[in-house]
């Protein structure tokens, strides 16, 4: 029972960071531009948000830092593919180079350094209920936050006009232009949401995950975010489900290991890639009617005046 | 177009801090390859030390350059390749993967010397150094059996390659020296570097019941986490003691210093001569970080575990050695295993409850 709730808080733990910046991405996606920039923008999240912790003290300044440097970085990444509208993948992977050499420089300084990392929530009582307690409520703010973040951007794509207008410009920026929508200030505003997503995302890392700092910690994980958007098939309950199920298959396959079961490890790690491809091979296979990747993903979109 | 502008930018990015200092005609110039940042606090921060406690050494008589964040293969070459038409006359290239990288380029230039980190392909101009790290890992072993309650200890492997087996098999065999049914929990993460990862396997194998924790990857995220939880751990490369102030036991600290200013003086007096160098205690190519948070009769055993080691009383693969299947292993080296039986195992110790992945 105990290693069940154990394996459980590991779980919540390792899918924040994967949950939050997709989030991010799948907003900019679903406004039409597919920025591969995210491990970048992690990174230097990562870097700003653990500076700005370990100068304050404060856990909560070093999150907006994250937060900020996101935006930062995804305001270079608007200025190059929707200002002058470069191609987007190869920007974002330019982004992502950057990021990860930018970082390093912001993080020269405290390398080395530790921080108290964020505390776990506790509410009498109720976090002492066994097995629930804890998940539900002792867990660090930042999981209940990822939850609370994508159940809003639900609401805002399906529920409200604005959510409407920005999946109109990701499924057809012409259309949308012609009804008088400022296609490309909208995309801005997604990607800057993305940003700050992915450095929040980074920033969880040092503040919670692992509270110290050093290059190249995201190691990856801004990758498997673009995957999990193209696996939810950019639909934010499904980015749930394909969040936990990452960190759940991370989380179980290092449990099998300890606890001897003859599965090659190798095979373990490889399996979530493997759910992205079969989801991506049944989606297609499927696409009938159905929304699946938003109609402009990807496409440079210049108005004409 | 584009794509290889973009190329051309990640290249530059990739080899990105370069330093370099004024030239004098008749500064020996010498150059190190990097895997990681400078600052990862592990593996490629102790060969920094190390360049810089030779530039400490000889002063203006040499000038370095470093290039970090190499990523291993084919990019390598070109890496060290730059090096050499920068004018360095002796390059220490230190990462596995930049053995037949720095094999072609050496091939090519026959006037310049180069040194790579823990390979074994060597050429009249290509030397090859590493450290006997198993010799650490037995008595990791010894005091991990003598301070774990649970007689459980957890193993946070990178890659299932002779030299993290034989960390494991030393460590067990020292462990079973105090504690023959001791056991040990053995996950591979299957990165040398991912932070998130080694917390998260460190937090699975003390859920599991390990209580000491011991790792074969570079980032100090396990040593925090059995600080967190009150628990105790080992460090890996570099002093991590900062991390886990009353979860250090101790660390195996790569200390390259010594090494390389043996090589670059050679160099200078023009007595560089091409050699495999596989030192261990005796010659301080590693070093053990203080004992620390355990009784002073376990230092004192981990102390003197040490001296024999290092006066060559006590080898850590002392025959017999008995593989899983309960069979003695081949004694090829006299009264231990030979140096090849340890550069290329790939089996088990007896006592270990697991499969070596790929057998």
């Amino acid at each position: 029972m105990e290693l069940i709730e154990a394996i459980i808080l590991s779980v919540l733990a390792a899918s924040t960071p994967l949950l939050l910046a997709a989030t991010g991405e799948l907003v900019a996606e679903r406004s039409g531009v597919l920025n591969l920039g995210v491990e970048g923008m992690m990174i230097v999240g990562a870097a700003c948000g653990f500076g700005g912790a370990w100068l304050t003290g404060s856990i909560i300044v070093g999150a907006l830092c994250g937060i900020l440097a996101g935006v930062l970085m995804s305001l270079l990444f608007a200025a190059m593919a929707l200002g002058l509208a470069v191609n987007q993948v190869a920007t974002g992977l330019a982004l992502t180079i950057f990021g990860i050499g930018l970082s390093g420089l912001i993080g020269a300084g405290f390398v080395g350094e530790r921080i108290t990392p964020a505390p776990h929530l506790y509410v009498p009582f109720i976090t002492n209920i066994p097995l629930i307690g804890r998940i539900l409520f002792g867990e660090d703010g930042f999981v209940y936050l990822s939850l609370a973040l994508i159940a809003a951007v639900w609401w805002f794509l399906y529920r409200t006009r604005a959510g409407l207008i920005v999946r109109a410009c990701g499924d057809n920026h012409v259309s949308a232009h012609a009804l008088g929508y400022p296609v490309l200030r909208i995309r801005m505003y997604a990607v800057m949401f993305g940003g700050a997503c992915a450095g929040l995302a980074g920033a969880y890392l040092p503040l919670a995950y692992t509270p110290f700092f050093i290059p190249g910690m995201t190691a990856g994980r801004g990758w498997i975010a673009l995957a999990l958007t193209v696996f939810a098939s950019w639909r934010p309950g499904r980015l749930v489900i394909g969040a936990y199920l990452f960190g759940a298959v991370t989380i179980l396959q290092l449990h099998a290991q300890g606890a001897g079961i003859g599965i090659p490890s190798q095979f373990m790690s490889s399996l979530p890639y493997l759910a992205t491809v079969i989801v991506l091979v049944l989606l297609s296979r499927a696409r009938t009617g159905g929304s699946t990747a938003p109609a402009a993903l990807g496409t440079v979109f210049v108005p004409d005046r | 177009m584009k794509r290889n502008l973009l190329a051309a930018a990640a290249a530059l990015l990739l080899a990105g801090g370069v330093t370099s200092s004024a030239v004098a005609a008749d500064t020996l110039k010498v150059g190190f390859i990097y895997l990681g940042p400078v600052g990862d606090l592990g593996w490629t921060y102790q060969h920094e030390l190390a360049r810089q406690a030779v530039v400490k050494e000889f002063g203006d008589k040499i000038e370095t350059t470093f290039l970090e964040n190499v990523p291993e293969g084919p990019d390598a070459e070109r890496a060290v390749e730059q090096l050499v038409r920068a004018g360095n006359k002796l390059i220490f290239t230190t990462s596995f993967g930049y053995m037949d990288p720095t094999l072609k380029v050496a091939k090519k230039y026959p006037n310049v010397h180069f040194e790579h980190c823990s390979g074994y392909k060597r050429d009249k101009n290509m030397s090859t150094y590493s450290a006997r790290w198993y010799q650490g890992r037995y008595i990791q072993g010894e005091i991990a059996a003598k301070m774990s309650k649970a007689g459980v200890l957890g193993y946070i492997g990178s890659f299932p390659i002779p030299e993290v087996v034989s960390g494991i098999n030393a460590t067990m065999i020292g462990a079973q020296t105090v504690n023959p049914n001791i056991k040990v929990k053995i996950i591979w993460v299957n990165s040398w570097f991912d932070p998130g990862k080694e917390a998260d396997a460190a937090k699975a194998l003390l859920d599991q019941g390990a209580d000491i924790i011991m790792q074969h990857t570079d980032s100090p995220a396990a040593m925090q986490i059995a600080g967190e939880r009150g628990k105790l751990a080992f460090g890996q490369d570099s002093e991590m003691i900062k991390f886990g102030p009353k979860a250090q036991l101790t660390s195996i600290l790569d200390t390259w210093a010594p090494y390389y200013i043996e090589r670059v003086k050679a160099e200078l007096d023009g007595t560089w001569k091409s050699g495999d160098t596989w030192g261990g205690l005796e010659t301080k190519m590693f070093e053990m970080a203080p004992y620390t948070n355990m009784p002073d009769d376990v230092k004192k055993t981990a102390e003197d575990t040490q001296a024999a080691i290092a006066a060559g009383k006590l080898h850590p693969f002392k025959c017999p050695v008995v593989a899983q299947d309960g069979k003695d292993v081949e004694c090829k080296g006299g009264d231990h295993l030979a140096d090849d039986q340890i550069l290329g195992m790939n089996f088990y110790v007896k006592g270990i409850d697991d499969k070596l992945p790929g057998k």
